[in-house]
């Protein structure tokens, strides 16, 4: 274990974006020879510290300190100068260009005149390659290579660079359990040489496998630092989620009513498979899991945006066909998007006309809209969920983000919706419109409506659903029911580790 | 050092990497080679039916003309390289000629070379506004070019108010360097060569031009690699417009008649060259000298056109099939690529 003075302190670094801040004061140290894992539930602010480190956001508040000298990171070219070298979860090359160049870009070895010597460039990377033990072809473009190898690519790049500090964010998230070892290999040998490594992952085999540090964040801050050795999983999953429930979520009780949508067997390989599970009457469900597991797009597919290999989803008693957002529409299913501002409004529209869309031929007179129809439409629902507005004709992209999502709520509530789907109903909006939102879904199921809700903050699973289903790589592991989720059981499943506690 | 042991089979592989390599070149080069066979049987063709077609003049003819398109496709790849369009460069080609025209009238005794500068910062200043329109405004280079070609050419309209310059007005030593010849090849051809030389170089050899490249290939990776993508955008554009500039000169000196119309539709011309010669509209591939094989190959296909005596409207007709040949071509050619480089896939599978 290395003991001499950290080579990068990470000291009580904030960042807020808009009224979301995103992480708050921070700090860890890294040392050389060591690989340090970060870990947290999604929104923890793990990537924002690494996009801090990457230099592409500046914090608002705090330091981050080389060999004891603060520094500032305003580009990626100062923290790349600094020898800090990223490896994003997609890696970053020029597809059209050959790998040598890809390692070597910004710091092509010259020769005669300035020019570029192509053989000592393409050496370098044999080289390179050679001391990661990888045979990648290094004239070869970019273009086509896997995933696995990109990583190895940028691995490289960090190796050209003397990288001291090489941060690897959720690296293995795309690979197989063959590149995986191949890329712990070739972590473990980085860190050999002295370089200090970052290492985000949401697997806790992978942490404790290769790191020897652990920080675990939630909600933007500092939880704890301690080795790994010293940390049991369980008591990392414990820190991960460990926070008060507050009295925030209003689900009024409610006795669930008929089956109203029927899911059996969906499969769109590899993204999801064989996927069953039904949602009654006045019922709210909640599908959770990690980024990345397959809920947005098991809640696409339902609603026909995606297509899908098989299974039937059914709607009262009524099979939708399949990839037809509009035959669903017209059996009564609404989804509320997860990204409001690219699928679920049109920015450049009126609030009134992102209101009625969905619903702009039943209110047209023979063919043509009419301004007051479709007003007196939008008032009565913007109305009922207290959108602040100045005028219905303004812009929607002008409104706030909270009220930009009552806008698309309102917009598929005046639909009478049968099934209402929400995907991160409260991603990105202040803790009151929160509540209005929690209180909206709450009442339209106890109106009768089937609520199916995908969301990754666990306070609100737990708060609103009557069932929760978790979802990991794909497959539905686990129903609970209200009395047996809590943040542990959902934790566990989502992350395929056993429930000891 | 104590790095992971090095694989047995890296050394196995070297030997197929370098035959790979050479095999992957030739599908590469074959974009060059099918314009030169494409040429080569034009001019064949042509010159059968009218062996006049060789005569001293008309080869004169089209080089001189290949000459202005070939210093405008150049820039314009430079400008495609990097995911960007430059649509000014006809209105700037006007401008320049237009400035550099009335200057000589008014002032007989400028040297050609300080009428060439004159050009190039001219067109240098369009080129360098678009840049910055570009960069800063951060809307489509398409658009922002679509803008500046109708303000440039409305602003060489104003300015002429109508007047022509022609060639009795321009000085005698101008004039003869538009048609003068060093060692048998004409001036002008000459400096599409120097520029067709020293952009080529550049983009291939320095850091500086395969900054170019890695942008157009993947903007959002060319920030996180610390390239300044913003100054190297308006430097692109500034060469671009500072070719057109030139170009205008170029096209003084050929046809000593210079009105505001000077140039109009030009940048049609010149993106079909470059888009003909290989570089791809979505950046990050093709080179300079597949640009000037395509504006070479262009110019000859209107003379062969007008000496077999086909209508000229037809040229448009076939300049568009080969347009869309072309980018067939490389859809084809992209997908064989991928496809072969997606099966050597990876070593650790």
């Amino acid at each position: 274990m290395p003991t001499e003075a950290p080579v990068l302190r990470v000291r009580a670094v904030s960042k807020s974006f808009g009224a979301v801040a995103a992480v708050q004061g921070v700090s860890f140290d890294l040392y050389g020879g060591e690989a340090h894992a970060l870990v947290g539930e999604n929104g923890a602010g793990k990537s924002t510290i690494v996009k801090m480190l990457a230099g592409v956001h500046r914090p608002d508040a705090g330091t981050l300190e080389l060999d004891g000298v603060p520094i500032e990171l305003n580009t990626p070219a100062d923290a790349k100068a600094a020898g800090i070298a990223v490896i994003y979860q997609e890696p970053t090359l020029f597809p059209d260009l050959s790998v040598a160049e890809n390692i070597a870009m910004g710091r092509q070895p010259l020769g005669r005149f300035k020019t570029i010597d192509r053989t000592a460039m393409i050496e370098q990377a044999e080289q390179l390659f050679t001391r990661l033990g990888v045979s990648i072809e290094p004239s070869r473009p970019a273009r086509g290579l896997s995933i696995a190898d990109q990583q190895l690519v940028e691995i490289a790049k960090a190796l050209s660079a003397d990288a001291r500090v090489v941060v690897m964010d959720e690296p293995t998230a795309a690979l197989t359990g063959v590149e995986v070892e191949r890329l712990f290999a070739v972590a473990r040998s980085l860190r050999d040489h002295g370089a200090a490594l970052v290492f985000i992952s949401h697997r806790f085999e992978e942490v404790t496998a290769l790191c020897e540090r652990v920080t675990i964040m939630r909600d933007g801050r500092h939880v704890s630092t301690d080795l790994v050795s010293e940390v049991s999983v369980d008591e990392m999953v414990r820190r991960m989620v460990g926070r008060e429930l507050g009295a925030l979520f209003p689900k009024q009780e409610v006795t669930p009513g008929a089956v109203v949508l029927s899911v059996a067997g969906l499969t769109r390989d590899p993204v999801f498979v064989d996927v069953s599970f039904e949602v009654r009457a006045g019922e709210i469900v909640a599908l959770a899991g990690l980024v990345g597991s397959g809920r947005s797009e098991v809640v696409q597919s339902i609603f026909g945006v995606d297509p899908r290999d098989a299974g039937t989803v059914t709607v009262a008693g009524k099979t939708l066909k399949p990839a037809s957002p509009r035959a669903a529409m017209a059996a009564g299913v609404a989804l509320v998007p997860e990204d409001r501002r690219q699928q679920g409004l049109v920015m450049e529209l009126s609030i009134e006309r992102n209101v009625t869309l969905p619903r702009s031929r039943a209110l047209s007179q023979l063919g043509f809209l009419t301004g007051s129809n479709e007003r007196r439409s939008a008032k009565e629902w913007t109305q009922r969920l207290k959108t602040k507005y100045g005028r219905l004709q303004d812009e929607v992209g002008t409104l706030s983000g909270g009220n930009q999502q009552k806008v698309v709520l309102a917009k598929w509530l005046a639909t009478a919706p049968k099934v209402l789907i929400v995907d991160e109903p409260t991603r990105g909006i202040d803790v009151g419109t929160k509540a209005e939102v929690h209180r909206l879904m709450s009442s339209l199921a106890a109106e009768g409506v089937a609520v199916l809700m995908v969301s990754s903050e666990l306070p609100e699973v737990l708060g609103m659903a009557d069932r929760v289903l978790v979802m990991r790589e794909g497959r539905l592991v686990a129903e609970l029911d209200r009395e047996r989720a809590t943040e542990e059981s959902v934790m566990f499943a989502a992350m395929g580790q056993e429930a000891t506690v | 050092m104590t790095a992971a042991p090095a694989r047995a089979d890296s050394a196995v592989e070297l030997p197929t990497a370098v035959t790979r390599r050479s095999s992957l070149d030739l599908v590469l080069r074959a974009r060059e080679l099918g314009i030169v066979l494409a040429l080569a049987a034009l001019v064949a063709v042509t010159a059968i039916s009218n062996p006049r077609f060789l005569s001293g003049q008309s080869i004169r003819d089209i080089l001189l003309g290949t000459a202005i398109l070939a210093v405008l496709a150049v820039g314009q790849a430079v400008v495609v390289i990097t995911r960007n369009i430059d649509l000014s460069v006809g209105s700037v080609l006007g401008l320049s000629a237009f400035t550099v025209g009335t200057l000589l009238r008014d002032n007989p005794g400028l040297p050609v070379v300080v009428a060439l500068l004159i050009g190039a910062a001219v067109g240098g200043a369009c080129g360098a506004v678009n840049g910055v329109l570009v960069r800063y405004g951060n809307v489509p280079a398409l658009v922002v070019t679509l803008g500046t070609l109708y303000v440039v050419r409305g602003i060489t309209y104003f300015w002429a108010g109508g007047q022509q310059i022609n060639a009795d007005e321009l000085p005698a030593g101008f004039l003869d360097f538009g048609n003068a010849t060093f060692l048998g090849i004409p001036y002008l051809v000459l400096i599409a060569l120097l520029v067709l030389v020293i952009t080529g170089v550049v983009l291939r050899n320095y850091r500086l031009g395969r900054e170019l490249y890695a942008m157009g290939s993947s903007p959002q990776a060319a920030r996180l690699a610390g390239i300044s993508v913003g100054r190297r955008t308006i430097g692109a554009f500034g060469v671009s417009g500072a070719l057109a500039g030139l170009a205008g000169v170029l096209f003084a000196a050929r046809f000593g008649t210079i009105d505001a119309a000077a140039g109009t539709g030009y940048e049609l011309n010149v993106v079909a060259a470059v888009v003909v010669g290989g570089v791809a509209v979505f950046g990050g591939s093709g080179s300079v000298w597949g640009a000037a094989l395509g504006a070479l190959l262009l110019t000859t296909i209107g003379s062969s056109l007008a000496v077999l005596e086909i209508n000229q409207f037809w040229q448009q007709a076939i300049v568009g099939g080969l347009i869309l040949l072309a980018i067939g071509a490389d859809r084809l050619v992209a997908a064989r690529v991928a496809a072969s480089l997606k099966k050597r896939g990876s070593h650790v599978s």
